[in-house]
């Protein structure tokens, strides 16, 4: 949670609301790529590509 | 007491540095302890060391930071993948990984980390980040003999900031303007360092040692192409002809198309002279960049006194042109000055910006003759050296000198391990290799059966600060190896018709001085001034080299063979003197004379290291 409100500081005082986002996609895209490895996701990633 | 423990880490060079009240109090690179060249990783045996060293638990210290802002970091590679984009896909999905895994989250990593050196550690508070060029800066100017300056620092690239110039006064420092990424004098240099075929973050300095064997014939091909420089020095790179924002090489085939032929491969292909011509040109240009920046920095700020730091400051060569051209009254650049220097930088810059902390500015700087690292008593030694199964015997401080001083003169290759380690890239007569500067097989000697390089590059000769100007163009303290000068032309042996037809390498086997193992082709040398009161027994040491010779300079390289860190340990000493032609080592009080070691203890050692 800390990690959350440091870099939503960070994008209000650098002034960049637009890399928001591609974080938040980054993010998921990243989870579930970790979440896939071998666990009840992976098929749900298989239907998406 | 303010206990500030400062970290660089996770790019290359990672080191730890601690100060107590402002007060510089040890500092070392991780690579001299995990015995890996440019160690990236945690420092965790750099930060153990300096923890001991200051005699204090991690739970002790007050402020523990970190020398540059990830996050900051994270934000110019997204825009610079959505500007590049669809390039750079290669690099992005390699890139991207690591940073949502662990780099985005770095403190909380770090944190982690840091609990691993006391389990009483428990503020994740403690936990700062400083700004990887103000880090540069902030080591650059508050250890340096000035109360006013300007700080100059140049490198690779950091967060967004390539070049920055900041002004220094008593406890402040300000950063005035930056070059931002991709424009990047660091980046240029490493660029042709690749196409050279060394190895970048690390070949750097042997494409400066190449550079004299050439000539400039590139320089207006690259201004005309790959670099817009304007009056002020500040410079644009042509994105055109270079690889390093999208893909995994720093330069493309337009590059090579514009040279006419491909990068080197280091493991085909040997060095010719259009490599030297190349490594020539490139260099003139840094210099060129260098002096325009320092000319009108000195006329718009007007302030007699320069900083600088960064790996870019690194460049001697470049340094001593900036000396020469007398553009300042004085220049001190942090003996540190890549990466690894950033630790201490960002403790500093905590002290001083952070906790408004005065400042005390002595006519002498504060860095201790960069002797910050590990130190040996000769109980530990003498120990040591018994478990490895060495012989050895003890002299006093005196006979240990005038004996030293004796094999040198004779021709012998010494290792030479006194007092504690250099902090920085630099050996400075802590953890040396030494030689007579005289002999003229000494340079391809030290090069080929001792250090196991190649045969081009050049040594360093250490000279007593009061004799300097006698045998070199500069009257200035060098403690630091980081400014080149020329031989005095007294002592410079002029080349007939026949030698100076002679190209590249073959140079090398003319006899240029009376010092020709420290004279490199240009009969240019990277001077370091010794001083008695900063490295008394090193001092000592040449000033009986010169009653028993009339000479006060002997050659200094670093104690290590190549692509191995400098040894750190009596340990490591050992191991390097076994498994080279070194004759003699000379280790606290200790003497060891190769011919009377066990055999049986000599190893194969050139193949332990990967080849930098």
């Amino acid at each position: 949670m800390d990690f959350v409100k440091e870099f939503w500081e960070f994008l209000k005082i650098r002034k960049k609301y637009w890399l928001l986002p591609i974080i938040i996609v980054l993010v998921i895209f990243g989870g579930l790529i970790v979440l896939s490895q071998g666990s009840a996701v992976a098929p749900f990633i298989y239907t998406i590509f | 007491m303010t206990k500030i423990l400062g970290i660089s880490a996770f790019y290359h060079d990672s080191a730890a540095a601690i100060t107590i009240d402002g007060k510089i109090v040890a500092a070392a690179q991780e690579e001299r302890f995990s015995r890996k060249k440019h160690d990236p990783r945690y420092p965790y045996n750099a930060i153990e060391f300096v923890l001991n060293f200051a005699k204090i638990k991690l739970s002790e210290v007050d402020h523990i930071v970190f020398f540059e802002k990830p996050f900051l970091k994270f934000e110019r590679l997204l825009e610079t993948y959505v500007a590049m984009a669809p390039r750079g896909f290669l690099q992005f999905s390699k890139a991207m990984p690591t940073w949502l895994r662990e780099k985005l989250f770095q403190k909380k990593m770090l944190f982690n980390l840091l609990k691993k050196h006391d389990k009483n550690f428990k503020e994740i508070s403690k936990i700062f980040f400083s700004e990887h060029h103000l880090s540069h800066a902030a080591s650059a100017f508050f250890p340096s003999p000035y109360e006013e300056a300007i700080v100059l620092t140049a490198d690779g690239v950091g967060e967004w900031a390539t070049t920055t110039v900041a002004i220094g006064k008593k406890n402040s420092l300000k950063i005035k303007k930056e070059i931002h990424f991709p424009h990047s004098l660091g980046l240029l240099y490493s660029a042709f360092t690749y196409y050279t075929g060394f190895k970048v973050n690390s070949g750097e300095y042997k494409l400066m040692g190449l550079a004299p064997y050439g000539e400039p014939k590139y320089v207006d091909l690259i201004e005309k192409n790959l670099i817009h420089i304007k009056e002020d020095g500040s410079f644009r790179l042509n994105q055109d002809y270079f690889n390093y924002t999208t893909g995994l090489s720093m330069t493309n085939e337009k590059f090579h198309n514009l040279f006419g032929q491909k990068p080197r491969d280091s493991k085909k292909d040997k060095i010719t002279q259009f490599h030297m011509d190349i490594a020539s040109s490139i260099q003139s240009v840094t210099e060129d960049i260098m002096i325009k920046i320092c000319k009108s920095l000195r006329k718009e700020f007007n302030i007699p006194n320069l900083c600088l730091a960064g790996g870019v400051a690194l460049n001697c060569v470049a340094n001593g042109k900036i000396l020469k051209e007398k553009i300042f009254e004085k220049i001190w650049i942090q003996p540190a000055a890549g990466d690894a220097g950033g630790s201490l930088g960002a403790a500093l810059a905590f002290w001083y910006l952070e906790l408004k902390k005065s400042r005390e500015v002595t006519s002498k700087d504060a860095m201790s003759g960069s002797y910050l690292g590990p130190y040996f008593d000769n109980e530990e030694i003498k120990n040591k050296l018994n478990n490895l199964g060495a012989k050895f015997e003890i002299l006093e401080d005196d006979a240990l000198i005038e004996k030293t001083a004796d094999d040198l003169s004779k021709g012998n290759a010494i290792g030479w391990f006194q007092g504690r380690m250099e902090f920085g890239p630099r050996a400075l007569g802590g953890r040396s290799i030494l030689g007579d500067p005289r002999s003229s097989s000494m340079q391809k000697n030290l090069n080929l059966k001792v250090k196991y390089r190649e045969s081009f590059r050049p040594f360093a000769p250490s000279v007593l600060r009061d004799d300097v100007n006698e045998w070199f163009e500069l009257n200035e303290d060098s403690p630091y190896m980081l400014l080149v000068a020329d031989i005095k032309r007294e002592k410079q042996n002029q080349m007939t018709e026949d030698e100076k037809k002679l190209f590249g390498i073959d140079k090398l086997n003319i006899k240029r001085s009376e010092i020709p193992a420290v004279t490199h082709v240009d009969y240019s040398a990277r001077i370091q001034t010794v001083s008695r009161d900063t490295n008394k027994k090193y001092y000592d040491l040449i000033n009986k080299f010169k009653d028993k010779t009339n000479c006060p300079v002997i050659v200094n390289t670093s104690f290590n063979v190549r692509g191995e860190p400098i040894v750190n340990t009596p340990e490591d000493a050992f191991n390097c003197f076994m498994g080279t032609e070194l004759d003699n080592l000379v280790i606290g009080n200790c003497y060891l004379i190769k011919e009377y070691q066990n055999p049986a203890l000599k190893k194969d050692y050139t193949k332990n290291f990967e080849l930098d």
